[in-house]
């Protein structure tokens, strides 16, 4: 645990904005310098440096095209499939057939249908979680690491008791009491144990910034904390934010299909967590129905997979040491934007 | 020193804080969860039997504060209440009873991970580029990235219900009186080596790993070079030299680890019906054994504080560099 601050602290990173992915304006907005020649050079690298900054990073491309995929799945779910995915049906317990092509539940629910409509549930909760958790930890590291003192002393406190307070065994209390059941509390849940870890991270790099020249220049010019902190300090850590909203995503995802696994979800809403409750209680595995829990899986094992190579890229890109050659071969480019 | 005792005040405070969410998360839930039990069976008890219960699970109408203190009067005296999944059991007992299961469980698998994980990172750093390289970790960083309890899942199907190598479930034969004769361990072993080898599987890409990436710093270091030039042995300068100084993250990560022989079970416990802490929370869960729940909780904690602190002691002793930058 300390190797890790030790090692996150000296390395300050220097994002530059033409390597963001699209939509994270706010990066330029407030870079150390602006002119407009530059910002012509970067508008045109942006949008046209995409396509094959993707090609030289088939990791991120997979990642992407995966979670894409999935979205897909989410948004359109629901509208192709027209069967209910609860409905009973005579067919029970059948193997995968062309009929019902991942086989059926012992009450002859759809297992295809059930997997596709609680892909909508599941990313939703997964997605949502990733950013409330990593708003709060955002909040809380950077206020931590800019102000210091005896502010940094409390909230580091906060933060290193819930690193070092078990995550998952906390989920399980605090679902079981929880006076109702359902992926908001399931939200809740997730990011009050999943928030700490960005946020030490964040900590860290905001510590190192807080002396730099444009942050205090920024104070001299006589900006407030609040604006110094989210519109100067922020844009420069946006590449480990994001890094760290990917990571929470698979944390949660992971986390929230445990809870419902447990049955400490609501088990009436069909999501990939609740199939798994089902299955394991109706003793799937006792009668060899193994296409029950063989497919939602897959989705989660394939999900967790594609955001961990999106994860890969944003480390690449910010930390130039991670690089490999072929990026490194257009240095002059990048090298232009920083100057 | 002045190190050491930050730590610990450290810890003292983390421990205070997961006695208090401990305490305070059942109370701040409209409607105490005992008092609904009790509810449920209204009109059909006594009025003097409900007082009695109230007392036997701890309902007090006394203000926050002297149930607060009341509460660590009875942690003190190791007093965690009574279990309604196994009444009139106190709950001390029921972990007392079910800790052992967990602890050579949990402990075998970890300490084979961390061994033959470490020892794997080394000759993987040691043959960088090779074929062995280029294969297995990433082969076992997918193992790793699956979701642990669907791992386990289809290993059970396949290997236990399909197959027939291992049993399905239990921590040994019910047919076996339990007891320290030569068939109840037998039984015990068999029962045990199918979730010990899923624990292995989903944890040793993290000691690969963690042993190759800090391997690969050392071996381009200066001394190493040294070595081979003085003409030692590969042995001796892929363990002694390159690997020795590389092995502190892995070591403070074997002691983090140890915290979760206690709490890490429990998925595998619940998927292989296992009879230790993890199964025991589960039905806590399914049961609103709430002081079960608590009781379990705090155990889980202390453990992983204890062992968060072990690391950190480790860590003082063994990297010389943080010893002289702290004092």
């Amino acid at each position: 645990m300390q190797l890790d601050e030790r090692k996150a602290e000296p390395g300050v990173r220097q994002v530059t904005p033409q390597l963001l992915l699209p939509g994270e304006s706010v990066a330029t907005s407030s870079a150390p310098i602006n002119n407009d020649a530059q910002q012509a050079l970067r508008r045109e690298s942006r949008w046209g440096g995409l396509g094959s900054w993707l090609a030289a990073n088939p990791k991120v491309a997979f990642g992407l095209g995966i979670v894409g995929f999935f979205v897909l799945v989410a948004i359109l779910g629901p509208v192709i499939i027209r069967q209910s995915p609860t409905a009973f049906s005579s067919d029970v317990l059948q193997p995968p057939s062309t009929a019902h092509w991942l086989g059926t539940t012992q009450t002859g629910q759809d297992v295809f249908a059930q997997v596709v409509i609680g892909t909508r549930v599941s990313l939703a909760v997964g997605l949502g979680t990733g950013f409330l958790a990593t708003i709060v930890s955002v909040i809380i590291g950077l206020t931590a690491g800019y102000f210091g003192g005896l502010i940094d002393d409390m909230l580091s406190l906060l933060i290193n008791v819930f690193l070092v307070i078990p995550a998952l065994p906390l989920a399980i209390i605090l679902a079981a009491y929880f006076p109702f059941r359902g992926p908001l509390p399931v939200a809740i849940i997730v990011t009050i144990t999943g928030w700490a870890w960005g946020a030490r991270v964040l900590r860290a790099q905001t510590l190192s910034m807080r002396r730099r020249e444009f942050v205090e220049a920024a104070r001299a010019s006589g900006e407030t904390s609040l604006r110094i902190i989210f519109a100067e300090i922020l844009p420069n850590v946006i590449a480990i934010v994001a890094a760290g909203l990917v990571g929470t995503v698979i944390y949660a995802i992971l986390a929230e299909v445990g809870l419902e696994f447990l049955g400490l979800g609501d088990v009436t809403t069909v999501s990939w967590g609740t199939i798994f409750y089902w299955a394991q209680n109706n003793e799937a595995l006792l009668l060899g129905a193994w296409w029950w829990f063989l497919a939602p899986g897959c989705c989660v094992a394939l999900l967790g997979a594609g955001l961990a190579f999106i994860n890969f890229g944003i480390d690449e890109l910010a930390n130039p040491r991670l690089r490999r050659e072929r990026l490194a071969k257009k240095p002059a480019k990048a090298k232009k934007v920083e100057a | 020193m002045q190190h050491l005792l930050r730590r610990s005040g450290f810890y003292l405070v983390a421990l205070w804080a997961s006695i208090t969410l401990n305490f305070l998360i059942p109370r701040l839930v409209p409607g105490n969860p005992a008092q609904v039990l009790i509810a449920r069976l209204q009109g059909r008890i006594d009025p003097r039997a409900e007082h009695a219960m109230e007392i036997a699970f701890g309902i007090s109408h006394a203000s926050l504060w002297n149930q607060y203190l009341e509460y660590l009067g009875n942690l003190a005296h190791g007093n965690l209440g009574i279990s309604i999944t196994y009444f009139p059991t106190p709950v001390a007992t029921v972990i007392r009873q079910d800790l052992p299961w967990t602890l050579t469980l949990m402990g075998t698998a970890v300490v084979i991970s961390f061994v033959s994980g470490t020892l794997l990172g080394i000759i993987v750093a040691w043959r960088r580029g090779s074929r062995l390289d280029a294969l297995l970790p990433p082969a076992l960083t997918f193992l790793s990235a699956i979701p642990y309890f669907w791992l386990a899942l289809i290993i059970l199907y396949v290997l236990g219900f399909v197959l027939n190598w291992f049993p399905l479930s239990g921590g040994y034969a019910l047919s076996i009186e339990p007891g320290w004769t030569p068939d109840f361990l037998l039984s015990a072993v068999q029962h045990a080596l199918l979730p010990a080898f899923t624990i292995v599987i989903s944890s040793i890409a993290g000691w690969l790993l963690g042993m190759r990436n800090a391997m690969m710093t050392t071996l381009g270091e200066d001394y190493v070079l040294m070595a081979r030039a003085k003409g030692l042995s590969e042995q001796r300068v892929m363990l002694t030299y390159a690997a020795r100084n590389a092995i502190l993250p892995n070591i403070t990560g074997f002691a983090l680890s140890l915290g979760f022989v206690v709490g890490g079970a429990l998925l595998t416990e619940i998927v292989f019906s296992y009879p230790g802490i993890g199964f025991a929370l589960l039905q806590a869960v399914q049961n609103s054994d709430y002081a079960l729940l608590q009781g379990i909780f705090l155990i889980i904690a202390v453990a992983v504080l204890g062992a968060n602190f072990l690391a950190d002691l480790m860590y003082v002793a063994l990297d010389p560099r943080v010893r002289q930058e702290r004092s």
